[in-house]
């Protein structure tokens, strides 16, 4: 059996469907219990309800976007592991930088189908899975005695100066665009030393793409595709990807 | 019901959901924790333990300070039930955020209400359950493709997944901010051309780039030349 077989396995979908049947039953849960809450302390039933469905209408083009990511994660990771990340905790950005990452530190040169096998496989989601714990960990610990001091003192997240950005979204912004650069200059060091294009020219066929959705996107009619701009640049670089492979 | 009442009923309401939101947070966690040992039992092989924690500390160095912050940011934006699902149920800054923050805008309450969480909760809840079912549905079809996924042709697509994603991402952040990626990204490239050995440890390079960014970052909003972040 090779690794893709492996990891596209019966047994592994039928673990994702039971984790994520498990997670689907206490959202429901968590929606039942705040909707009679609501009704409780005097809400408006109609607010409530317009609540879910406006919630539900807007949720829709965003997930589409999240499952045209399964597709560009499946061919590495496998269909179930896709699945479950996307589904639940995970972005599609963070899985693929971390499972990179993950690659690197077990000795392979990347995240690729050649190199990967179920050994790999089960550190670089392992990786995954723990590297992005930080939220549900801050949460299952913190949030009770967090929220309480928040709430006895309404303002405790500093206001910048005026014309100037709170510390913690430039560190945000600056962190990812530090990742970028490592990978992206890494792709020109490899063209220049080395001659390998495929890299170099897949991220700036993405890239370019991206610019185009970016510039669309501050239409307003063309607002909706700020949900699809990472998902479908990537599929149409990788796209570009094989052709070029065909012709050279 | 009055003011009072109101109150006490909330607050017994969110003591209820602070339980049942731990319980689901340490078995869900766990349970994802768990795939992969499952997941390495079917096939006898287990997780390689150095690489492991090579891979955690460079990826904790870059995604656990960004968790506290947005743990930080968002959570009293959403609540008690609103963080727990939010926080479980992932893709937080490009759909849950939004969403809440919609939701609450249509409603018209108030941040820090009992009105407010209960908005943020419904929202997210609704959210995280169609993000599911239309996952479901979309693997549902995407499985009959599976042999067309796995051809060789399309190798070198999913060989350069990450290429593809960092391209792409990367443009999208250069443009929110160029003023703050035009220094690493110029010194970051220079040490690629000229020190061809940093290639071989480019998950390490992201170190150096990221800090030099937040460094480019905090003395240009220091100086009030950083510009709006898009």
């Amino acid at each position: 059996m090779d690794y893709l077989s492996q990891v596209n396995a019966l047994p592994l979908y039928l673990i994702v469907a039971a984790i994520l049947l498990f997670i689907l039953i206490l959202c429901t849960v968590f929606l039942v219990r705040s909707y009679r809450a609501g009704i409780a302390i005097g809400m408006d039933p109609k607010i409530l309800k317009k609540t879910i469905t406006t919630s539900a209408v807007f949720t829709i083009l965003p997930s589409i976007g999240i499952l045209v990511g399964v597709v560009t994660l499946s061919g590495t990771l496998g269909i179930p592991l896709s699945w479950l990340r996307l589904s639940v905790v995970g972005a599609l950005q963070y899985e693929l930088s971390v499972a990179e990452i993950a690659a690197e530190a077990i000795g392979l040169s990347g995240l690729k189908v050649s190199e990967m096998s179920v050994g790999a496989y089960t550190t670089v989601s392992l990786v995954m899975t723990v590297g992005i714990l930080g939220g549900g960990i801050c949460t299952l610990f913190f949030l009770k005695k967090y929220l309480k001091k928040v709430y006895r003192k309404p303002k405790t997240l500093s206001q910048p100066e005026s014309g100037k950005q709170g510390l913690g979204s430039i560190a945000m912004v600056a962190m990812f665009i530090g990742l970028c650069t490592a990978y992206i200059s890494s792709y020109i060091g490899e063209f220049v030393n080395h001659g390998t294009y495929m890299p170099l020219f897949t991220a700036v066929a993405a890239g370019l793409i991206m610019a185009v959705f970016v510039f669309l996107g501050r239409k307003p009619k063309f607002r909706w595709l700020e949900n699809f701009d990472v998902a479908l640049s990537m599929l149409l670089a990788m796209g570009a990807a094989v052709a070029l492979n065909q012709l050279v | 019901m009055n003011e009072q009442q109101k109150q006490a009923y909330f607050e017994k309401f969110n003591r209820q959901l602070h339980i049942l939101g731990k319980v689901m947070l340490a078995v869900s966690l766990t349970a994802l924790v768990a795939f992969s040992f499952i997941a390495g039992a079917i096939y006898h092989v287990m997780p390689e333990w150095k690489g492991f924690l090579l891979g955690i500390v460079n990826v904790g160095i870059i995604y656990y300070p960004v968790a506290i912050v947005e743990f930080l940011v968002y959570s009293p934006m959403l609540g008690v039930g609103g963080s727990y699902l939010a926080f479980l149920t992932g893709n937080l800054t490009n759909l849950k955020i939004p969403c809440a923050m919609n939701a609450r805008a249509l409603s018209g309450v108030e941040a820090g209400t009992p009105e407010n969480e209960i908005i943020s909760t419904l929202s997210i809840a609704a959210s995280a359950i169609v993000t599911m079912l239309i996952l479901a549905i979309g693997v549902l079809m995407i499985v009959p493709l599976q042999p067309v996924l796995s051809s060789p042709v399309l190798e070198p697509a999913f060989d350069h997944v990450v290429a593809a994603l960092f391209g792409a991402f990367g443009v999208k952040y250069y443009i929110k901010c160029p003023r703050i990626a035009v220094v690493p990204f110029v010194v970051m490239t220079l040490l690629c051309i000229f020190v061809p050995a940093v290639l071989n440890y480019t998950s390490i390079s992201i170190i150096p780039a990221g800090l030099l960014a937040i460094a480019v970052g905090w003395f240009l909003n220091k100086k009030g030349l950083l510009g709006e972040i898009r």
